[in-house]
């Protein structure tokens, strides 16, 4: 979230905690995969990684967004 | 995989909320170790509880969880009133048992397919025509050389197949002395490839077994009989089995599931139509015909040509079989020729049985049924009440945000529930209850014998059973529940009379069948009792009857001094000779020609007895004499009193003789008697005469007799010394073998069984009715005083009367009954109608008839009331008053 915020110039900004309905949706979806680990602190975490219908998805909506923009930049141009 | 983790998500509901709370902790934990401040890390996380909220319903499968919280609430709520919930399973399972069981049956004897290919294909024929006599009739029996014309004349349209009815006959598998019983039935060889049917040892008959009589003297066991006659060996195959004088060879054994056509009974043991004498005669009616069409055949169109078709060769078949009418007259004869050929669908088989037992079965249902619905009521009405106790809760429920569709959900699972813990004991008392019945409804020795398998036909009439149970009992409570109006309920105030306008409704329906129900049991139980209490006109006391055969035959001579030796046994009192007994299976009838005129349209019944058979049934004479020794058939006989008023109208009898056909030797008769039961308890008088044992053909000479009957009255218990007497027929070695042991007692016993069967049922069905009608009422009744409690205080404080306190709390309770009686009757009445053919000089409009359910119902309404009343009574206005 902070590295959300900072990259995006502050521009970006969300509450961190609805991450997690956020992640636990794709999860459903099988986009990503969890994984609880134990830390070198001795704490448990849990880790995601993105799956191969996740990688895909990814790229859809990338392309998706890049259109998207696009479209959106020509048109703002245009007028 | 998505959903069965959220599925598995809702079931561990506590774990996976703590797993959703370590990682969120966890998140925050991470922040303040990389030095962010607590405070900031804490506010930049946002809510937790609704990250919380907003991921577990995300993980997890909401619907199910709901419903896993609605059980557990509902097993709660029935522990919390045991005795209520106890009793309500047991009502309703009582109920949900005696359908399943009471479908079993139905469906097993009437609509089960047979275990054959193309069982819809197949049908059967009969013919519709006026007897003789001038009745209706309708006959399933053929004449073979008919059914020859009949399959030729179809060959390439479709196929028929000849089919005997089961017939209990005496076998031997080695010698005489071990003879037994086994059910034969002759087929067309067609038969086993027409119905798609594999052997599962050696070969199965077929078309080549038909070709000429006698000429294949070959026979097919059933896979029942092989299993519990020989244990399944396979060195079964090429014995020898002997019938009267015929050998069989075992060739082979039939599929498991096979058992013949007659649902009902069990074939023990196929043989092939050409084997049995009577297929090469014209003149006897002996075999069903079956018409099986060809695959792919649309039976709708197919039928019809085939039956004019068959119609026209069979007419012309009857009409060459001149001699089949000797004697009749002309009229007659073409009244006899105008028959009419009738299909019926018979894919789920044939017999008796279902006929006679079509209207029972369904009585049997509709009281099941109506039993399940009384129950159903009890427990609507309990739910009902309990749901308007906790008409706050639901108030409450709505009011915080409930929706009205979950409500209705947590009283539906309530009742489903209910609906399964009942099934569960249901099914316990079907599958013992259904095989119970059928073991009552035919003779001991002969049980009737059905297929009952718990196969997907019953599970899935049993689950819609439980859907309608569930629907029945939870979807109107539920409604009212779910229609509860917060702010209405929530003030204390809401319409406090609804809830009991429902019940009440209920109660009036529970009287309605409840009624129905006692009031058919009270026809069974009376047209039973009126059966069995009717004049015989004989004696069945401590009479033995040993049915007796003789192989070829012996003289009457040789009978007579068997009757001897059984008289000289200790213990027997007197012995006589008939051909049958009373009430048997055996009828036979016969032309009767009074002067040499043409046969009278009526024909008489007959019975051969010796001398002294009329004292040892205690028939007494109402004029004449009883036979003697030297008297013989034709030459004298015994006539009732039926047969006067019928062929000797307004004359004195004794000394006027007939004939049994035109033609015929004369008969002069010698006695009357009165009209005694000939072969059916039910039927009204017949026409009977009584001739003497002893026959004698056109030269004088004695005729030979092959089987009847040794009547005998013992001292004591006759079937005591069956053994011994049939010892000592054995020991004579002189042709003559006891076939079949029983007393005039238990044939006139078996005369009643159904009527006994559906009496008892229909008691019992009743008493259960009763009981739970009763104990809705009391429920109802007690619930509307504990409610209306506030109301009564008050009444007694300003003074009401006892009196009026009791009319108040019963007045409507008692308009209720007056209405679902009133409803009762007429339902009674119409189904009454529907079954008056089952009943034995009983009709719906005895007056004692409805008044017998009438009084059960008030007194079990009185009984009812009482509790609730004598509560009602006691009401203490101060204690009342002072808790408001």
């Amino acid at each position: 979230m902070a590295a959300i915020a900072s990259t995006s110039g502050e521009v970006l900004r969300a509450e961190e905690g609805s991450l997690y309905p956020a992640l636990y949706r794709m999860e459903e979806a099988g986009l990503i995969r969890a994984e609880w680990i134990k830390k070198d602190s001795g704490r448990r975490a849990r880790v995601y990684e993105l799956t191969a219908a996740g990688k895909k998805q990814l790229g859809v909506e990338e392309s998706r967004w890049e259109s998207v923009s696009l479209a959106i930049n020509r048109v703002l141009r245009e007028a | 995989m998505s959903l069965w983790s959220r599925i598995s998500n809702a079931v561990r509901g506590e774990r996976l909320n703590r797993e959703i709370e370590e990682e969120l902790q966890s998140h925050i934990d991470e922040a303040i170790a990389s030095g962010r401040d607590p405070k900031e890390a804490h506010r930049a996380f946002g809510s937790a509880l609704r990250a919380h909220e907003a991921s577990h319903s995300i993980r997890a499968a909401g619907w199910l969880e709901s419903l896993l919280a609605d059980v557990s609430f509902g097993w709660r709520q029935l522990c919390r009133n045991k005795v209520t919930s106890f009793a309500a399973v047991l009502s309703l399972a009582l109920g949900i048992g005696s359908c399943v069981a009471a479908f079993r049956l139905i469906d097993a004897l009437l609509w089960r397919p047979l275990p054959i290919s193309n069982s819809s294909n197949l049908y059967v024929l009969s013919r519709k025509m006026t007897g003789f006599e001038g009745k209706p009739v309708e006959d399933g029996h053929w004449a073979t050389p008919d059914f020859n014309l009949m399959r030729d004349a179809l060959k390439n349209q479709a196929d028929l197949i000849a089919i005997s009815d089961a017939d209990r006959t005496d076998m031997t598998w080695f010698t005489d002395d071990d003879m037994e019983k086994a059910h034969f039935v002759y087929v067309s060889g067609n038969m086993f490839p027409l119905f798609g049917l594999e052997p599962a040892l050696g070969r199965l008959l077929a078309p080549a077994d038909d070709r000429a009589p006698g000429a294949s003297p070959y026979a097919v066991l059933s896979w029942d009989y092989w299993n519990h006659r020989f244990g399944r060996d396979p060195h079964v195959l090429g014995r020898s089995l002997h019938i009267d004088n015929q050998t069989f060879q075992i060739i082979g054994v039939g599929p498991r599931d096979f058992t013949g056509t007659e649902k009902g009974t069990v074939t023990d043991i196929f043989l092939p139509l050409s084997m049995n004498s009577f297929a090469t005669q014209d003149s006897v009616d002996w075999h069903g015909t079956f018409l099986m069409l060809k695959p792919g055949v649309n039976p709708a169109t197919a039928v019809e040509p085939l039956r004019q078709h068959l119609s026209a060769v069979n007419r012309a078949f009857e009409a060459e079989c001149s001699k089949c009418f000797r004697g009749a007259t002309q009229a007659s004869i073409d009244r006899f020729l105008n028959q009419k050929l009738v299909f019926y669908p018979a894919g789920a088989g044939i017999s008796e049985l279902q006929k006679d037992y079509r209207r029972y079965l369904g009585v049997l249902g509709l009281l099941a049924a109506l039993v399940l619905l009384i129950a159903c009521a009890n427990i609507a009405n309990m739910m009902t009440a309990q749901a308007a106790a906790r008409a706050q809760e639901m108030a409450l429920r709505i009011s915080i945000g409930a929706g009205r569709r979950r409500l209705v959900q947590l009283i539906l699972v309530q009742s489903a529930l209910l609906a399964l813990l009942a099934s569960v004991l249901g099914a316990f008392f079907a599958a013992w209850s259904a095989p119970f019945v059928l073991s009552l409804v035919n003779p001991p020795d002969n049980p009737a014998r059905l297929a009952l398998p718990a196969d997907w036909r019953v599970l899935f009439f049993g689950f819609g059973l439980i859907i309608l149970v569930v629907l029945l009992l939870g979807l109107l409570p539920a409604l009212r529940a779910s229609a509860v109006r917060p702010v209405a309920a929530l003030k204390g105030g809401e319409d406090p009379h609804s809830p009991r306008r429902l019940m009440r409704g209920a109660i009036a329906l529970q009287v309605a069948f409840c009624f129905l129900v006692l009031f058919l049991s009270s026809l069974f139980v009376a047209s039973f009792q009126r059966l069995q209490n009717r004049p015989l006109g004989f004696s069945t006391d401590r009479l033995l009857l040993l049915e007796t055969v003789a192989g070829k035959g012996q003289l009457p001579v040789v009978w007579n001094q068997t009757a001897e030796a059984l008289r000289a046994v200790p213990g027997v009192n007197s012995v006589a000779i008939s051909r049958w007994p009373l009430l048997g299976r055996i009828q036979i009838n016969s032309d009767i020609s009074i002067n040499g005129a043409p046969p009278s349209p009526t024909r008489a019944f007959f019975l051969n007895v010796s001398p002294d058979w009329l004292s040892t049934m205690k028939i007494p004479l109402v004029s004449g004499r009883d036979f003697r020794p030297e008297d013989t058939s034709p030459g004298a006989a015994i006539v009732n009193e039926t047969f006067v008023k019928t062929f000797f109208p307004g004359q004195d009898p004794i000394g006027r003789s007939f004939e049994r056909g035109a033609n015929q030797p004369l008969n002069k008769v010698v006695g009357v008697i009165p009209d005694v039961p000939y072969h059916d308890l039910r039927e009204p008088s017949r026409a009977v005469f009584y001739v003497p044992f002893a026959e004698i053909d056109d030269k004088s000479a004695p005729r030979v007799v092959d089987f009847a009957t040794f009547t005998i009255h013992t001292a004591q218990n006759p079937l005591a010394l069956a053994d011994s007497l049939r010892q000592l027929i054995a020991q004579s070695h002189n042709g003559l073998r006891v076939s079949n042991i029983t007393t005039q007692l238990d044939l006139v016993r078996d005369q009643t069984i159904r009527e006994r069967l559906i009496a008892m049922l229909a008691a019992f069905f009743a008493a259960v009715a009763l009981l739970l009608a009763g104990i809705g009422l009391y429920a109802v009744l007690n619930y509307s005083v504990l409610q209306r409690r506030r109301e009564i205080g008050i009444r007694m404080a300003i003074g009401s009367t006892r009196a009026g306190i009791v009319r108040i709390v019963t007045l409507d309770v008692f308009q209720m009954i007056a209405l679902g009686g009133c409803a009762g009757v007429a339902l009674g009445f119409g189904a009454a109608r529907y079954v008056q053919s089952l009943f034995y000089q009983v009709k719906a409009t005895d007056a004692d008839l409805i008044a017998l359910p009438t009084c059960a119902m008030l007194l079990s309404a009185l009984v009812a009331t009482l509790p609730a009343v004598l509560r009602a009574l006691r009401t203490d206005p101060t204690e009342i008053l002072r808790t408001e």
